[in-house]
């Protein structure tokens, strides 16, 4: 059977690709955040997995406002790196793992999640920004095959936070079930606290942002609670999307190890957060 | 039609829901086309028939050739489809985060550089 050996929940914030990309990652505006990468990478580089599967919310590049799925899964040899509109990052494009999709597919759908199947996608920064904090130079290919697990967090109603750590236990029993002993990495990606639009914009919650922080770790049913509303209201309309965050941590056991975390603001607009967690933590 | 937990009311904070998305779809997918370099070509080579074209309202029309960012929102912009336009003009997010509150671009950048804002 498959095993989860890790969980990386980091923001996806463009810009964050655009400062590597673009070698400003020493800059003052900056360094304090890439610093701040520093230990999971490390961590990360040592334990590089045979699959990874991330949860993420495309950003009007790879789907649009036609179709909005709230859950999807893309089943593709291959997924795209999108050209959002000032040219593709410098990265590769993202080998996918189709074995492992039709199987989480056929378990999710038997477990009442029915997802979504993209046969084809183009991946934007939402993808690509969690893979370079990841692995900041990939070269010709990032370290693994890398399944998307798309959520709908753009138009409303999203997922409830309950619905979404629902399906990332779902998700872990799925991985368990997979017949080849292979290893997984899970990623959830999005938040923390940020308004993009209204007189509220560039609205940051650091309080509500160090409990999320803790909790995802200790007591991820506390923040599954959290109605649609309340989520809004604490991390503002953007930072709903932690409820990605939740799907990782979901597919993970009760006890995990942290490996490392780290704060950052701003990171444009946005409040930057990293958390990587052991699922094979030593005995307590 | 608004049944089950109705809309959400939170000052100050736009929520894209369903009958905002349906109000915006077209504009949107303007917006969308953006991504392409030859459709910015043919936007910026007659805006008003690019308009025209997608099924733009006249209200949708004016906010976009006049650039009123917060009427594009209002009128069913996705934040995150404007900002095709906006990347498209050399605008970024702390830009449009000045014109959203008011403060105008230095001090908003100034205000996320202190920390961010806050409520109250």
């Amino acid at each position: 059977m498959a095993e989860v050996i890790w969980g990386l929940a980091t923001s996806h914030v463009p810009s964050i690709g655009a400062a590597m990309d673009r070698g400003k990652t020493g800059d003052p505006a900056w360094r304090a955040l890439f610093d701040g990468y520093a230990p999971a990478r490390a961590w990360l580089a040592e334990h590089r997995p045979d699959v990874a599967i991330l949860v993420y919310n495309d950003h009007a590049n790879g789907i649009d406002l036609d179709v909005v799925p709230t859950f999807g899964l893309g089943t593709a040899e291959r997924y795209e790196v999108a050209d959002e509109g000032y040219g593709r990052r410098p990265v590769p494009d993202v080998l996918g793992h189709p074995e492992l999709s039709f199987h989480l597919v056929e378990s999710l759908v038997d477990e009442g999640f029915d997802l979504t199947v993209f046969q084809e996608l183009a991946v934007d920064h939402g993808f690509t920004v969690p893979l370079s904090v990841w692995t900041p130079d990939p070269g010709d290919a990032w370290p693994c095959p890398v399944i998307p697990l798309l959520v709908n967090v753009i138009q409303y109603p999203q997922p409830t936070a309950a619905r979404c750590y629902a399906l990332g236990q779902a998700l872990g029993r799925a991985i368990a079930s997979y017949p080849a002993g292979i290893t997984v990495g899970v990623l959830g990606t999005g938040g923390m606290s940020h308004q993009l639009a209204g007189t509220r914009a560039g609205f940051i919650n650091p309080e509500f942002d160090a409990f999320w922080m803790d909790a995802i770790e200790k007591d991820p049913g506390r923040l599954a609670a959290l109605s649609r509303e309340e989520l809004i209201r604490q991390a503002g309309s953007e930072g709903i999307e932690l409820i990605m965050w939740l799907v990782m941590r979901g597919a993970m056991d009760d006890r995990i190890g942290k490996v490392h975390s780290d704060y950052f603001v701003p990171a444009s607009n946005t409040a930057a957060g990293i958390a990587l967690f052991d699922n094979r933590p030593s005995p307590a | 039609m608004t049944t089950g937990a109705g809309r959400l009311d939170l000052p100050g904070t736009p929520v894209f829901d369903g009958e905002t998305s349906r109000r915006g779809l077209r504009m949107n997918k303007l917006f969308m086309s953006l991504r392409e370099a030859a459709n910015r070509e043919r936007f910026l080579a007659d805006e008003a028939a690019c308009c025209r074209e997608f099924g733009l309202t006249a209200d949708q029309q004016q906010a976009v050739l006049d650039r009123d960012w917060q009427a594009m929102i209002e009128l069913g912009g996705s934040i995150f489809y404007v900002y095709k336009l906006a990347v498209m003009d050399g605008r970024s997010m702390q830009y449009l985060g000045g014109v959203f509150t008011g403060m105008g671009e230095d001090d908003f950048l100034a205000a996320m550089r202190a920390g961010g804002r806050r409520d109250g």
